[in-house]
């Protein structure tokens, strides 16, 4: 495949927002950095969702278990002596293998389905883990490393021009061209030869792997790992949320979508403390009603209607 | 910001012992505290921290505020909710130390939300006084942090009093070896089941029904049932709050009634008096304090009188302690820097509501309580790892 000029034009602008995004630790602000580290957190998590949930419309919860599945990766191999490095493609591997379990398991069916299982899905993890500690008697997991936040924060704007590429190229593949059929009609698709359940497959394994590495990375953060932490399902809705306030029809959707997104409830945090899960709740609502396609609908739409003007003018 | 100044405004023009108590915001302390006030850990922080700081606040206030080299500075408390996520307690932690600048922040909530937050604490110079962090890895810790405190106690501590309550019960031919051993099995949970397992063996005790459940178990019958089967002359559960109401219940309904009935977390809280009346005369459970000392008694007065609830008889007057151990330091270092601070800390004992505190060598309080029994409706300290005014334990008549 070969790149045209509009392409090499949007590789080079991604590359020079992401380099100047590298350059906030040096501002020496530790509170911008920690607002950092959760807005490329969430934009790699929110666009790695979009890249399977966009195109298919299948909706996942599963976020916490490839999340939470990342975390105690690292957490147990650190305490049984790996070096933290192997621990990254540990939990993507291993994230990649529970997500094609679960798809073999779960993307034949659509729907509602699909939904009820991811979200228990992290439960599920969550509940074999505790057995598994209560079986061995071992209880928290700590993870004392020299990692620092800036590590952490540089670590995910890699993971974030990894997932952005992946994205990029799937989006220009047979495969990306398969998703976007079966997002419009899975049964056309099926009749026109695709194999539906493997292209779904193969994008979740994506999707999964990459939840699971952010988990891996944020462990030196957390230091202490217990399960109700590490799984907490509040993750896999945030991450929803703000994809979809983001708009999924884009690549660069989601992240519109986070950054105002957390802004909004460090605000929230820091002037209503005692009323953030009200607040998050009023805030739910005003996206759903007024931006139902998210940021992007709304750019898009004031796009054409600017388009229309200058034609009638 | 704005926030802020509003609530310094309202401060001064209305007489009021609120937490920003009288005095014009600009000369205040600034305290910073963050917990859980939603998610899993809210209910525990509502009872035992929460109300404290507020205590606090307003001790300190009413007494015309914290002495710094002369100078009586009042507190102003800057609270934020973390929703039990430490990544929300990281940033609030953040943002208290370098957008409200916080002259000290108080240690926060929970053992997993204190070690996430324990860097941050750490890179600004806080002193950090842990009040309800229970860990069995105190010395990497406190290696890695060295401002870091721990006020509550550890686990083999925890479950080592429990055996030896049991065995002075045994002693005075009250029960047999025969203990019927449950745990939840979550962190705590499992790590004090494991720290109990080789001490009640070493004490010669039988463990002859060892079970465990999940966390948020509902139904407990199976549990309850299947330690009543064995006939125990002690039933000891590793639970957490609601299943330790459960247990609780359920051993009513099936009677399981042995001379030594034991649950942990909550056991100590003033609703499970509430909740059972009488029957809960003779239960064990985890923590403890000085219940007839005068310093509880005064203490557990004022919480009552300004924050409208009862202390809980564990982690509650540590909480407190915590705190003052903070106040003690500003005052006795003379400045706000928080090295002098720090180091005051480290080299100084401290007289607090629940006794004199002394560090060891990994900057933990090696004397705290361990079992506490409700008798004639308060929770009273049977066993501790040095304390003094625990009451020997009573058997346990039934649950009428």
């Amino acid at each position: 495949m070969s790149l045209t000029k509009r392409d090499w034009q949007s590789i080079t602008l991604s590359a020079v927002l992401l380099a100047v995004a590298a350059c906030l630790p040096l501002t020496g602000d530790a509170y911008m950095l920690s607002i950092g580290i959760t807005i490329a957190m969430y934009a790699v998590l929110a666009t790695s969702w979009a890249l399977f949930s966009g195109p298919t419309h299948y909706i996942s919860l599963a976020t916490a278990a490839f999340f939470g599945l990342g975390t105690y990766t690292t957490a147990i191999g650190i305490e049984n002596g790996l070096n933290y490095w192997v621990t990254l493609p540990i939990a993507a591997i291993l994230g990649a293998v529970l997500a094609a379990l679960v798809g073999l398991a779960t993307l034949r069916l659509s729907g509602v389905y699909f939904v009820i299982f991811t979200l228990g899905l992290a439960e599920l993890v969550r509940q074999v883990v505790t057995w598994g500690q209560n079986v061995s008697g071992q209880k928290g997991l700590y993870v004392l490393t020299d990692i620092t936040e800036v590590h952490i924060y540089w670590q995910l704007l890699v993971l974030a021009g990894i997932v952005y590429l992946t994205g990029w190229a799937i989006g220009r593949s047979r495969l990306g061209f398969a998703l976007r059929i079966i997002g419009d009609d899975e049964e056309v698709a099926r009749h026109s030869g695709i194999n539906t359940s493997r292209a779904k497959i193969l994008l979740f394994m994506v999707s999964g792997a990459t939840a699971a590495v952010v988990g891996s990375m944020l462990a030196p953060r957390y230091i202490y790992i217990e399960p109700a932490l590490a799984f907490t399902p509040m993750l896999s809705f945030l991450v929803v949320i703000m994809a979809l306030l983001g708009g999924t029809g884009r690549l660069w959707g989601p992240l519109v979508g986070v950054i105002p997104f957390t802004l909004l409830w460090e605000a929230i945090s820091a002037s209503f403390p005692n009323q953030t899960t009200l607040l998050l709740g009023l805030s739910f609502l005003v996206i759903v009603y007024l931006l139902p396609r998210g940021f992007v609908g709304l750019i898009e739409s004031s796009k054409r209607k600017l388009r229309e003007r200058e034609a009638f003018a | 910001m704005k926030r802020r100044d509003l609530f310094g405004l309202a401060a001064a023009l209305t007489v009021t012992t609120s937490l920003a108590g009288p005095l014009a915001a600009q000369d205040a302390l600034k305290i910073g505290a963050v917990g859980p006030k939603t998610g899993p850990l809210a209910g525990g922080a509502a009872v035992t921290f929460w109300p404290n700081v507020q205590l606090w606040a307003h001790d300190v206030n009413e007494a015309g505020g914290i002495d710094v080299g002369g100078t009586k500075r009042m507190v102003e408390i800057i609270e934020y909710d973390d929703q039990t996520n430490p990544g929300e307690t990281i940033k609030a932690v953040q943002r208290l130390a370098t957008q409200d600048e916080a002259d000290f922040i108080l240690a926060p909530y929970g053992t997993g939300l204190n070690i996430a937050s324990a860097p941050i604490f750490e890179r600004y110079g806080y002193p950090m006084v842990t009040h309800t962090a229970i860990s069995d890895q105190i010395e990497d810790l406190s290696g890695k942090f060295p401002n870091m405190y721990f006020l509550l106690g550890g686990a083999t501590g925890l479950a080592g009093g429990v055996v030896d309550v049991l065995s002075q019960m045994r002693e005075a031919g009250e029960i047999g070896s025969n203990v019927a051993m449950v745990n939840v099995a979550d962190a705590f949970g499992i790590e004090l089941a494991e720290a109990a397992r080789p001490q009640f063996e070493e004490a010669g005790f039988e463990i002859i029904y060892d079970s465990s459940y999940p966390l948020g178990t509902q139904d407990l019958s199976p549990v309850i049932n299947g330690a009543k089967d064995a006939n125990p002359d002690a039933f000891v559960a590793w639970s957490y709050p609601p299943d330790t109401f459960g247990l609780t219940e359920q051993a009513q309904i099936a009677g399981l009634a042995p001379k030594a009935f034991y649950t942990a977390v909550a056991t100590a809280f003033p609703a499970y008096a509430g909740r059972f009346g009488a029957a809960a005369e003779g239960v064990l459970g985890a923590g403890g304090v000085f219940a007839d000392g005068d310093a509880f008694k005064d203490y557990a007065a004022r919480h009552e009188a300004v924050t409208g609830a009862k202390p809980d008889f564990w982690a509650s007057a540590p909480a407190y302690a915590s705190f003052q151990i903070l106040q003690q330091a500003i005052e006795g270092a003379g400045t706000t820097d928080k090295a002098a601070v720090a180091e005051y800390i480290a080299n100084n004992d401290f007289d607090t509501i629940i006794g004199p505190i002394t560090w060891d060598d990994n900057n933990a309080n090696a004397e705290y309580w361990t079992v506490g029994q409700w008798q004639g409706g308060v929770f009273k300290g049977v066993a501790s790892t040095g304390r003094e005014g625990a009451v020997p334990a009573q058997p346990k008549t039934g649950w009428e």
